[in-house]
């Protein structure tokens, strides 16, 4: 704790602190300063522009083998290419973590099953998502009928895409998003 | 408020605007926001103006808006003007220009200030001006009830003003106490108010979906704008009073924020359980996450039984060896220190501070007068209040978070889509087993899907079931059967000597072994069922509960008949022992020839002395924790690392592959492990009563397993090839360990209420019931109307209608909690109802007719636009009316239904009927398709 202050301001702290949802803040910087210690520097109480590829975030033990790792990534980073800073990280595993609450869960939730980034899932994104989490095992009309499906249950307003209001309506009552998205470091 | 909010918001100051719109861009505002303006972040303004101040104000207007207050602010200063004027070029704000504009006018207002009528008589046709010049005048109250009065735009006014005098304030300190006097109490509250909006953003500032940057840079201003003006509000007396109370509110926002840190930070394994969860995926964890909450009340239990019992018996009670329950008997003391006694816990274990017996029932101890025996009592019936609160509470969080109405089969395939990835996977291996789970679970729902039902034969797998289900009762029957058998064995066993190992231990091997063999033969058994494997968990759940559970209450019934012969065996030693000392009194009267009573000298070792049968059951539930341990322990030990090291090692040379065949790796058995845990709380809650050490050792216990399973399970065991969710269990678990809690409350409050406590041991020795401690200390310590109030609340008159009266209120709760049910389903009903109709409307667009078609072109307009487009086109065609336009009004609407049912033979033909009213009357042919025209825009 007592080599903080070096890292931080006190203020930064501070700040970190109230704006975050957890508390590690430490243990968080050094996760992110041992992915490349020769490019973070120590001190951050002048705010460098250090931002760290995405090769080097999607190595992570926690993120590499997860089938959304690049969408995570993009999603958090500034740039939108998975290139974060540290604000971006922290950014990041704050949502990620346990304490966040389930609305802000479920936006960054759409954000990343929304691979074109269109503010829509729309049916490209439900196949890309189900080829990711079944390693494109299932047949074409397999993939077809289960997006179809995702379609005619949670499409609220059926305008043949799902919104953020119907994810949201439909992600709330599900029983395990809250248990299995988030990540603990 | 809203409206004002927002007006304000326009008004002051640029930067405030973009907070505030941020802070009311919720995620659930998102969509409307992305509708216009195409997305991003920066568009939150004017979808937030529209959302919230429910004045429909997009950006357009927003700026048009700028004009006329621009204007207003003319009349008034120069700078103000402009400042709009400004504002209107560039919306984008920088942040540099607002404080700039502000202090302009700040400036301004500080001349405002000291000689108010300049600037004010301007505007007298502005009722905030009105307001403004009663204050010149003096009388503040007047001006603040008149400022209240004053609408929207007064207030804009008022507000703008305070703030740059605000501004002013923070700016030169020489000019800011005249300015704070100065100001109106109106000014004070808005003040308030806002900086308590500010505040209220910082406190919810890490829920926003914004970037990191982003949100330490309106967390800064935020600060900053509270840290300026929270000084200047309160004036003159209540100044120092408000500042003080500022002050005092950050100091405890921060030690709370401080203490929540130190709390998380004091959460234990939560490395340890990530380790896991990567391995094996959450629902694993969950047991250990689990096992975890459950240490942490056993914590609480432990540190209650410890500072208020044993404690102060250690410390301040009469020591070892001083009168005779602290002393082991004569007849004992040569295998007192045997290893085999201790293990047995008879010996010195069974005269220490472990069990019930030790306890002295001197009322008040030590120097302190502490009450042992009621506290004794109270921390017995304190653990129990205490676990109940704790499990219910915690369950009604597990229901909160846990979305609660969650329907089966509403959203399976979404769900499955969206949330079957567990994030927390880390590790090569497991996440393999997850794809290929997620896939099978995908094929599954999708051949379920194709085929809802494939029955080949039903009758063979009805007979199945009810056979397996014959076998498992037969089963359960037969243990419960044993278990008593041993009982009333070991009963026989307890007056002879000449005992075996085996036979000494016999009920605590039969039982742990039951526990053992029982689940597997079970599991095996189920396979005839061929359930679904969720529902086979769930029987599967079920039956090892009815099976431990049968156990215990065998157990303790067996327990009770041991009690009653022992009753009766104290009965007869109690009236040995009093015969005995009257014929030493009267001895040592005719000897002595002194009526003096002294007590005879006899060391405490030889007094005659009670079986105790409190202190009997603690052993035997302590014995019974212990050797559950042991079988717990050996079972990972041989059954997980034995055969993890056979398979890995023998592997090379063995016929055939050890790994992938037969043994292979075992799995975790969440579920066995989570009814271990709760039967072993159980059995910790029924003894603590009988044995307060019981506590001590579940901790012990608690804590090993922590680490011991921890490393068994990552070094010997391997991921389920099905990995289960387990987060629905959670209150599943929370509902066995109530259930367990209510069902080893019942025996302890039954002995406590009405079995007789033993005469020479324990905290309660000589009293009729353990209850009458209580009655004690009424009667002795609190004063007498309390005893009086007491002897009132305990007559049934009293407690009858309390007992109906609480029934009542459950009935009604209940019927209520229904009622909101019920109307949540209709409500849900309906929507389903709603997207089914849009559903089919929208399929059959194609097979109606054209008029049906243009019609129907004009209900999704209808719907989005505010109700106000179709007006224009109303005076153009008045014979169109009762076709086309829906004003919204319902009356109206019938009407016009009224008409066109006159009008046409069978208005229904063409569509659905379930369409609401409204729509119906539109949906008519005769006027829809003519007249009609283009939908309104």
């Amino acid at each position: 704790m007592g080599n903080k202050q070096s890292i931080f301001t006190a203020q930064q702290l501070d700040a970190y602190q109230v704006v975050k949802c957890f508390c590690r803040l430490s243990r968080l910087f050094y996760r992110y300063r041992d992915l490349a210690p020769q490019l973070v520097p120590l001190d951050y109480t002048k705010q460098p522009d250090v931002k760290l590829p995405y090769e080097l975030i999607g190595s992570m033990p926690e993120l590499k083998d997860n089938p959304f790792r690049q969408r995570i990534a993009e999603v958090f980073s500034e740039d939108g290419e998975g290139n974060m800073s540290l604000d971006d990280f922290l950014d990041m595993f704050s949502v990620l973590s346990e304490m966040a609450p389930r609305d802000l869960k479920a936006y960054y939730a759409f954000k990343i099953y929304d691979f074109n980034n269109d503010d829509f899932i729309c049916k490209s994104d439900l196949e890309k998502t189900l080829n990711k989490l079944t390693r494109s095992e299932l047949t074409e009309d397999e993939v077809k009928m289960v997006c179809e499906k995702v379609m005619d249950e949670a499409d609220l307003d059926n305008d043949g895409r799902l919104s953020l209001e119907d994810f949201q309506h439909m992600i709330v009552r599900a029983p395990d998003f809250l248990s299995t998205f988030h990540i603990r470091i | 408020m809203p409206r004002k909010g927002a007006v304000q918001a326009d008004d002051v100051s640029v930067d405030i605007d973009d907070e505030q719109s941020d802070s009311d861009d919720g995620t659930t505002k998102r969509r409307a926001n992305r509708r216009q303006a195409g997305g991003g972040r920066g568009g939150g303004g004017g979808a937030k103006g529209r959302g919230r101040g429910k004045k429909a104000e997009s950006d357009e207007e927003e700026e048009e808006d700028e004009a006329p207050k621009g204007r207003r602010g003319a009349q008034n200063k120069r700078p103000a003007k402009k400042r709009g004027g400004k504002k209107d070029d560039d919306d984008d704000d920088s942040e540099e220009e607002a404080p700039k504009n502000k202090r302009g006018g700040a400036a301004n207002k500080r001349k405002g200030g000291k000689g108010r009528g300049g600037d004010d008589e301007d505007s007298p046709a502005e009722k905030g001006g009105k307001g403004r010049k009663g204050g010149k005048k003096g009388g503040k109250e007047e001006e603040d009830s008149k400022g209240k009065k004053g609408d929207g735009k007064g207030k804009d006014e008022k507000n703008k003003k305070k703030k740059k005098k605000d501004d002013s304030s923070s700016d030169s300190n020489s000019n800011s106490d005249e300015e704070e006097d100065s100001m109106s109490e109106g000014e004070m509250a808005r003040l308030m108010e806002e900086v308590e909006e500010k505040k209220k953003l910082i406190a919810n500032i890490r829920n926003k979906p914004w970037r990191m940057k982003r949100r330490l840079v309106l967390l800064r201003e935020a600060q900053q704008f509270v840290d300026k003006f929270e000084g200047a509000l309160g004036k003159g007396k209540g100044r120092k009073w408000y500042a003080y109370k500022v002050m005092m509110t950050k100091k405890w926002i921060k030690f709370q924020r401080d203490f929540e840190n130190f709390r998380t930070a004091c959460i234990p394994w939560e490395r340890k359980i990530k380790e896991v969860e990567s391995h094996f995926g959450s629902s694993v964890a969950s047991y250990f996450i689990f096992l975890r909450w459950m240490y942490g009340m056993n914590l609480v239990l432990f540190g209650l039984t410890f500072g208020l019992v044993v404690m102060p018996e250690v410390l301040m009670g009469l020591p070892y060896g001083s009168i005779p329950r602290k002393t082991v008997p004569r007849a004992e003391q040569d295998t007192a220190q045997d290893y085999a006694v201790l293990m047995d816990f008879n010996g010195y274990c069974k005269y220490s501070v472990l069990f019930y017996g030790y306890y002295n029932d001197q009322r008040t101890i030590g120097l302190l007068k502490f009450r042992l025996p009621l506290a004794y009592l109270m921390v017995g019936i304190g653990t129990f209040g205490y676990s109940l609160m704790l499990v219910i509470r915690t369950m009604a969080k597990n229901a909160d978070v846990g979305g609660g109405d969650g329907d089966e089969g509403e959203f399976t395939f979404a769900w499955k889509m969206f949330t079957s990835w567990d994030y927390l996977i880390g590790n090569a291996e497991t996440a393999d087993n997850k794809y290929a789970s997620i896939t099978t679970s995908f094929k599954e729902s999708i051949v379920d899907e194709q085929e809802n039902q494939k029955d080949e034969n039903i009758h063979l797998r009805r007979f199945l079931r009810v056979l397996a289900n014959f076998l498992i009762t037969c089963s359960l029957g037969g243990s419960g059967y044993l278990i008593y058998f041993v009982v009333k064995r070991s009963q026989d066993f307890a007056t002879r000597d000449d005992l075996s190992w085996y036979e000494k231990n016999e009920l605590e091997l039969i039982m742990s072994l039951l526990g053992l063999v029982c689940p597997p033969l079970f599991e095996t058994i189920a396979e005839l069922e061929d359930y679904h494997p969720r529902i086979a968990l769930k029987w599967q759940l079920g039956r090892i509960f009815a099976l431990f559970l049968g156990n215990l209450y065998t157990f303790l019934f067996a327990l009770f008949d041991e009690v009653n012969t022992k009753l009766e065996e104290e009965q007869s030693i109690k009236n040995a022992s009093i015969w005995a000392m009257k014929e030493y009194y009267a001895n040592f009267s005719r000897l002595v020839n002194d009526s003096e009573s002294t007590p005879p000298p006899m060391n405490p070792a030889d007094v005659i002395r009670g079986p105790c049968w409190e202190t009997a059951v603690g052993i035997e539930f302590v014995k019974l924790t212990v050797s559950d341990i042991q079988v717990t322990y050996l079972t990972i030990l041989i059954g997980d690392f034995a055969r993890a090291v056979i398979v890995r090692f023998l592997n090379y040379c063995w016929c055939w592959d050890l790994e992938a065949g037969f043994p292979s790796y075992g799995e975790f058995d969440i579920s066995g492990n989570v009814l271990g845990l709760v039967f072993n709380q159980g059995m910790i809650w029924m003894g603590a009563f009988y044995a307060p050490g019981l506590v001590g050792i579940n901790v012990l216990r608690l804590l090993s397993s922590m680490y011991y399973q921890c490393w068994a399970v990552m070094a010997t065991n391997v991921p389920h090839e099905r990995v289960f969710k387990a987060s629905k269990s959670n209150n599943f678990y929370m509902g066995l360990l109530l259930l367990v809690l209510f069902l080893s409350l019942l025996p302890v409050v039954y002995t406590i209420m009405s079995l007789p406590p033993s005469f020479d041991c324990g905290p309660f020795s000589g009293k009729e019931k353990m209850f009458d401690v209580i009655m004690e200390t009424i009667d002795l310590d609190l004063p007498a109307f309390m005893g009086t109030l007491f002897s009132y609340a305990a007559n049934p008159g009293l407690i009858i209608p309390a007992v109906l009266l609480m029934v009542l209120a459950i009935y009604y709760l209940n019927s209520v909690s229904e009622a909101y049910q019920n109307s949540n389903m209709e409500l849900k009903k309906k929507m389903q109802m709603a997207r089914d109709e849009e559903k089919n409307r929208r399929n059959n667009t194609d097979s109606t007719n054209q008029v049906m078609k243009d019609l129907e072109d004009l209900l999704p307009n209808r719907s989005l636009a505010p109700p106000a487009p179709p007006e224009p086109e109303k005076p153009p065609e008045p014979e169109g009316k009762p076709t086309k336009t829906r004003g919204g009004a319902a009356g109206k609407g019938v009407d016009l239904q009224k008409d066109v049912s006159l009008a046409s033979s069978n208005p229904n033909a063409r569509e659905p009927v379930t369409r609401a009213p409204g729509a119906r009357g539109r949906g008519q042919p005769p006027g829809g398709r003519g007249r009609g025209g283009p939908p309104p825009r």
